[in-house]
């Protein structure tokens, strides 16, 4: 026993200390995040947040090569009037994207100004992901903080009138580790639509943090692409102001390994957070969404809404907190988990958890996993439709709960269209 | 029309037979009732006709033009032209009821190789029947039987029906659940499809549907049989002395 080999451990990914931004606006945030991730280590198996996803394949240093579907560029929402910022494999591709000529915001890309000694995103750049850290370490947004250097800055000071439409291209590498950090800043009473589509890279690391102002609102969308084999991790971190509003969607398409943990943070009273997303996959399809909401106000709204279609041996996982501080009266929280498991191989793990410490507030959650409703599915038989068109049916409204929170009416037909695409070609 | 033959079935999961041999032939043009009391086996028959799992048919045929439908899928009964119109019609959050019907109507379209039907022109043809069944746009718009009373249910199958057009209908109890001007609605829908090409066969425990739908023939089911076939007077009888008479007739 003494003498035994450990096994060689899987090589696990490290900042080396010359690889690091020692000087310029961001250093600090680098550094301080660089020490964490010493300190805290990366997530391992054996850690109770990781309970239900295996991390190991988002720390080693070595990515996995990810087929690309050539029809997923990203592009899916050319119909819409948006302002395009290109990113192939990661990295920013000016000559692809649409020069930014608005006065209600100002837009830098970090890979620009990443070296200057004063810019205003240094009082936000890791600030919102260090907060994170507790009660629960989230190294791997502490290791994007520490190394990033894509990903835009953004200050909103107006009604931005056209959604910024962060499109994220695959290139030519098979492997491509892409990494973004995106730093967003809300003055009060702006608003801005944030769309976020396309397969990214063979690996994804994005972190994007948000400071909304009082009454500032931001509206966030996002499909990160159908590459089946392609691994992900994003943390949204936001912190909401007085009477500010964060409304954010996901659809996951796809993926061996999707990771979407979102931080939100109210501290100003009767701000509204809501966070929702669907999920379509089959085979090796292993999606986890992760919500911690902190209530730390009064009279703040709060829903987690996310629906989960599996089928093929796929797993879905949800991990939602709602967390309501000493004095944060007035709460309004809910949180709905659902998966609609179209066989017996696929699996639904959800962990949802309501702690409270204010005694006015209303909370309430549930989950629940279930089959198609086989009652309704012979009622559309026996007026017509198809087995497979009836099938498809019913998931798309076990989907609607999720997709209504899409304000943007528009923006919800693209993203149902993009789910339709993926049942007709999964039923066969 | 409807021509079935010695029809045996029993359920899937226990050894109950339900149906015992059930013959019975609407032709094209006629409507045909079927009364009886509780679990003499009526809406099994529906149900089997409409291909819904559970059942297994032991012996016996159903046809429906000629053409065998028991091995058919649901949906190709269906388009086949079977219509039936469900005692407790399924709410279904999430599909809006337009969208089910055109998605209905389009796909029997579709299977009888018949174009499908253009959006504008669906609008139009949906919005006149509707109004005839006094059904507004905001049902039309709702999820499918989401929220709708017991009567707004029942002049949704009525609806369906219309916009299918199937040669044969099958009414399964359509009565239950409605006040009397809802059934004087639902009547009216029925009778505005009668038609020398369909077929119609009525399943209800009351006589009292029989005033607005006036049958050709009646028959009374016991026991998974139909043991009297008669004319609309079977139907005054059964409501002036119940069923007792009639089975203890059989028995004696």
């Amino acid at each position: 026993m003494n003498n035994a080999n450990p096994s060689p451990a899987r090589a696990e990914l490290s900042i080396p200390k010359t690889a690091l931004i020692t000087e310029g606006w961001s250093a600090s945030a680098r550094l301080r995040a660089a020490d964490g991730v010493l300190q805290q280590g990366l997530p391992q198996p054996r850690d109770e947040y990781w309970k239900y996803t295996r991390p190991q394949s988002l720390t080693q240093t070595t990515t996995p090569s990810v087929n690309h579907l050539e029809e997923d560029n990203g592009e899916l929402f050319a119909d819409l009037d948006v302002l395009k910022l290109v990113f192939v494999d990661g990295i920013f591709d000016a000559a692809q994207s649409d020069v930014a000529e608005d006065e209600s915001f100002d837009l830098e890309m970090l890979s620009d100004v990443k070296d200057v000694d004063i810019h205003w995103a240094g009082s936000l750049y890791g600030t919102l992901e260090a907060k994170g850290q507790t009660p629960v370490p989230r190294t791997l947004a502490q290791y994007n903080t520490a190394v990033a250097e894509q990903g835009i800055l953004l200050h909103v000071k107006g009604e931005v009138q056209r959604p910024i439409n962060l499109i994220y291209k695959r290139g030519t590498s098979a492997q491509s580790d892409a990494l973004l950090h995106h730093t967003i800043k809300i003055d009060a009473g702006a608003s801005v639509t944030v769309l976020e589509t396309g397969p990214v890279g063979a690996r994804a690391n994005i972190v994007m943090e948000v400071d909304l102002g009082e009454g500032a609102s931001l509206n966030h969308i996002r499909s990160l692409g159908r590459d089946a084999e392609r691994l992900s991790v994003s943390h949204v971190f936001a912190r909401l102001s007085s009477q500010s509003q964060l409304k954010s969607f996901s659809l996951t398409m796809n993926g061996a390994l999707t990771r979407h943990e979102t931080v939100v943070e109210i501290n100003g009273d009767d701000a509204i957070a809501h966070v929702a997303g669907a999920s379509v996959g089959d085979r090796g399809f292993h999606n986890d969404d992760t919500v911690f909401v902190t209530h730390d106000a009064l009279r703040g709204e709060s829903r987690q809404v996310f629906k989960k279609v599996l089928r093929n041996g796929a797993t879905g996982v949800f991990q939602g907190k709602i967390l309501v501080k000493d004095g944060a009266q007035k709460t309004d929280g809910y949180q709905i988990s659902q998966a609609l498991l179209l066989d017996e191989d696929s699996q639904f793990l959800a962990k949802p958890e309501l702690e409270i410490y204010a005694d006015d507030v209303a909370c309430s959650h549930g989950s629940t996993s279930g089959a198609i409703d086989e009652d309704a599915l012979f009622y559309l038989r026996a007026r017509g439709v198809p087995h497979k068109t009836a099938t498809n049916l019913l998931t798309l409204a076990f989907l609607a709960e999720a997709v209504e929170e899409i304000e943007d009416a528009h923006i919800a037909e693209i993203l149902v269209t993009a789910i339709e695409g993926w049942l007709e070609r999964r039923s066969g | 029309m409807l021509e079935i033959k010695n029809l045996h079935v029993k359920l899937e999961e226990e050894e109950k037979q339900i149906l015992k041999g059930v013959d019975l032939t609407v032709e094209a043009g006629k409507v045909h009732a079927i009364m009886g009391p509780n679990g003499s086996g009526k809406s099994t028959l529906s149900y089997v006709l409409s291909g819904r799992d559970g059942y297994e048919v032991t012996d016996g045929s159903a046809s429906l033009a000629g053409d065998d439908i028991l091995d058919m899928e649901p949906e190709e009964r269906a388009a086949a032209g079977l219509f039936l119109a469900f005692q407790y019609p399924v709410e279904i959050p999430g599909v809006g009821n337009m969208t089910f019907l055109r998605t209905a109507v389009n796909a029997q379209r579709k299977a009888r190789g018949q174009e499908e039907m253009s959006a504008t022109e669906f609008l139009k043809v949906v919005r006149a029947k509707a109004k005839d069944l006094k059904i507004d746009a905001d049902m039309l718009k709702r999820p499918v039987n989401v929220g709708f009373s017991g009567g707004e249910k029942k002049r949704n199958e009525i609806l369906q029906m219309a916009m299918l057009e199937p040669r044969m209908c099958i009414l399964d109890e359509t009565d239950s659940g409605l006040d009397v001007d809802a059934m004087k609605l639902v009547a009216q829908g029925v009778n505005a499809l009668r038609d020398e090409g369909r077929g119609f066969l009525v399943i209800t425990h009351y006589q009292r549907l029989l005033d607005h739908i006036k049958p050709d023939v009646v028959h009374i089911m016991a026991d998974g049989r139909i043991i009297k076939t008669g004319g609309p007077e079977l139907a005054l009888e059964v409501e002036n002395n119940g069923y007792v008479d009639l089975l203890e007739g059989v028995a004696g």
